[in-house]
């Protein structure tokens, strides 16, 4: 009988499938719970200005990033607070930034769209579709001048790739051969323009070829299937300094962002239905049961231990002051040279 | 004191500062191979090798963002577009991402990046290629702008510029690439956010930029065969603004032209004058009178080319209408 089949990563970091799937899972009900959350306080009015949740993509920032080395980077779009939580930015300091308070991980600067943390190399939550491809490209550009071996994972929208920075970035990275890989999470609509309405081609991940970056699509509904991927892509940049585009394929459960129905004008119930059937936490869930890698119970207690931080995350950010008045006129400029 | 063009200031000042500094690169069409479209790049390929001379595709908005990126972590990118006007295609790296990324992370992330190269309008390069910019980057709150109008400022403004921790916009002048001025061997540096006073003089005060320092200062030779004293009072830096050196200068004169090379509407000028006429309205003998760019887009044609850019004979007239001489 062969050997069980180790899962991507599992080895490196010299854990059972067990361990790992757990914390896979454990990152990803964080993510759900404490999305959820934020859609009550923004019904309180706690929360203001655009939010865009994440909610029914976890896996595929959490398959992503759970392969990235602490020196590593990630950069995203403004769906950006399951992908920080991935990454390890705390929960606290997200949930403080929502409410725009002191102690956020911007200092109330930035907002949904903007979570920074310069402690884990998450390089932000960016609010121009297509932006910041551009951006990670430079990072990646940054780690070969080094000569380093990191990667930058960049996190884009599907529609972010009719944008001619999504494809100015990729003929960089594809001539001067950056490690770095992006990944376009197709969760099917750009706001509410369906894919087919709005791409010329149905495959995105066949862009890359146009570029000759390797090129991948991949179910985002499963993390373990995300995680094979981005092995694949990480060997790549970290050995080569080759470019990857992975279109991971998903669905968002939610509007595309607070004041969107969740159905309604550009999508049916029905279809939103069938796309609920798969949700990323129950199919793990399931994986773990068949393998007896996790029980009822377990998950059970699980919960109950991510309930309390969510609410803690709640308490921390209704308790932190709203930034004084002064910061106004803070970080808009540093005073400092390089000498 | 040897004297050198002002392409040859800004080659020396890139020289000098990727000497000192392993983390400053340029990058930009045309800057290696060809040694820059207009050769102030020269030799820089050959001496700090491609990692560090990156010739682009001609993709403004990607490699604009690839400074970005490079400068989020900490290296610390010369941009050089091949003209400011191609640098709209880049406008949301450089609003949207340089100037509000230290802001919207809370003051995590810095942007020591660099964007330069010529604005404003050259020789019958017509409507697309003949564009000041200088108002629409100085609106943006987290950068800076400088516009040397000499070979001196040129290269103690850029070393600042690179050296500095924000991103910094150089306005550089196609016509004032082959201009000669007199540049010292030993390094120097130019504060950023000071004016000098290029001229000393008591009559009428020109407040400029850039370019049109030039001009300023040849109103100034020649009015003074008639006796007219001018005090130049050169910008140097557009953003942050000098407010003080200007107001000085207006407080000690009592009149002002103001000469800018871009259009009048919105125009640095706006400003400037705003700045006189808070701090100096009981100082003024007359009003302010400002000397730009005619409001239409540039003209090909040599004659009407001509009379839709500030020039000489503009700055002088506009002296005289302030200090009511008959013309």
């Amino acid at each position: 009988m062969a050997a069980k089949k180790k899962d991507a990563g599992s080895v490196e970091a010299g854990k059972s499938n067990a361990a790992l799937h757990t914390e896979l899972l454990h990152s990803m009900i964080l993510q759900r719970r404490f999305e959820e959350k934020v859609a009550e306080a923004y019904a309180l009015g706690k929360i203001g200005g655009f939010c865009h949740l994440y909610i029914g993509q976890e896996a595929v920032g959490t398959g992503c990033i759970s392969m990235l080395r602490d020196d590593d980077y990630v950069i995203t779009t403004y769906r950006d607070h399951g992908q920080a939580i991935a990454r390890g930015v705390s929960p606290r300091s997200v949930m403080a930034e929502l409410f725009g308070r002191v102690d956020g991980c911007s200092k109330g600067k930035g907002g949904s769209m903007h979570i920074f943390d310069r402690n884990v190399n998450f390089l932000g939550g960016h609010g121009i579709v297509g932006g910041h491809v551009p951006m990670a490209t430079g990072v990646a550009f940054a780690i070969k001048y080094r000569g380093g071996n990191q990667a930058i994972v960049c996190f884009m929208g599907e529609a972010a790739v009719n944008n001619g920075a999504f494809h100015e970035s990729l003929n960089m990275a594809g001539l001067w051969k950056l490690p770095v890989i992006y990944v376009i999470e197709n969760n099917k609509y750009g706001m509410g323009t369906a894919v087919e309405r709005a791409s010329s081609i149905k495959d995105m991940y066949k862009r890359g070829d146009t570029y000759s970056i390797a090129n991948a699509e991949v179910d985002g509904q499963d993390v373990l299937a995300v995680r094979d991927a981005m092995s694949a892509a990480l060997e790549r940049a970290r050995d080569d300094y080759q470019p990857t585009l992975l279109e991971i394929r998903t669905y968002r459960f939610m509007g595309h962002s607070m004041s969107d129905a969740v159905s309604g004008t550009y999508r049916t119930k029905a279809e939103l239905e069938e796309y609920l059937k798969r949700d990323p936490i129950n199919i793990l869930e399931a994986k773990m049961k068949a393998a007896g890698e996790i029980t009822g119970a377990q998950i059970a207690d699980m919960e109950k231990e991510i309930g309390v931080v969510v609410q803690d995350a709640w308490d921390f950010a209704d308790a932190s002051p709203e930034p004084p008045l002064e910061a106004l006129y803070e970080d808009v400029l540093v005073e400092t040279t390089s000498g | 004191m040897p004297l050198i063009t002002y392409r040859d200031a800004l080659n020396q000042a890139l020289r000098e500062e990727m000497h000192k500094d392993d983390r400053v690169f340029l990058m930009g069409e045309e800057v290696g191979v060809y040694n820059g479209a207009y050769k102030v790049s020269k030799g820089l390929l050959e001496e700090f090798g491609e990692m560090r001379v990156v010739d682009t595709p001609i993709t403004e908005l990607g490699f604009a963002g690839v400074g970005v990126g490079a400068a989020m972590v900490g290296l610390r990118p010369v941009v050089e577009f091949m003209t400011w006007n191609f640098a709209l295609l880049a406008l949301d790296q450089v609003v949207n991402a340089a100037a509000k990324m230290l802001y919207m992370s809370g003051g995590q992330y810095n942007m020591p990046i660099v964007f330069r190269g010529p604005n404003g309008a050259a020789l019958q390069l017509s409507a697309q290629h003949s564009q000041a910019w200088e108002s629409w980057l100085a609106h943006i709150p987290g950068l800076k702008v400088v516009a040397p109008g000499t070979p001196y400022d040129a290269k103690g403004l850029l070393k600042s510029a690179i050296r500095d921790d924000n991103p910094v916009i150089v306005l550089e002048g196609e016509m004032l690439y082959n201009l000669k001025g007199e540049v010292p061997d030993e390094e120097y540096l130019i504060p950023l956010g000071k004016a000098e006073l290029k001229r000393e003089g008591d009559h009428c005060s020109i407040i400029t930029s850039g370019k049109m320092v030039l001009v300023a200062m040849q109103a100034a030779d020649t009015l003074a065969k008639e006796g007219i004293k001018i005090d130049v009072v050169d910008l140097r830096t557009i953003r942050p603004m000098d407010v003080e050196a200007i107001t000085t200068s207006v407080k000690k004169t009592n009149r002002a032209v103001v000469l800018e090379e871009g259009w009048e509407v919105c125009g640095i000028g706006s400003q400037i004058v705003d700045y006189i006429q808070r701090d100096c309205f009981d100082h003024l003998d007359s009003p302010v009178i400002r000397v730009h760019q005619a409001d239409t887009p540039m003209p090909y044609a040599k004659a009407l080319e001509k009379s839709a850019k500030p020039d000489l004979a503009k700055t002088i007239a506009a002296v005289k209408k302030v200090m009511y001489i008959e013309a």
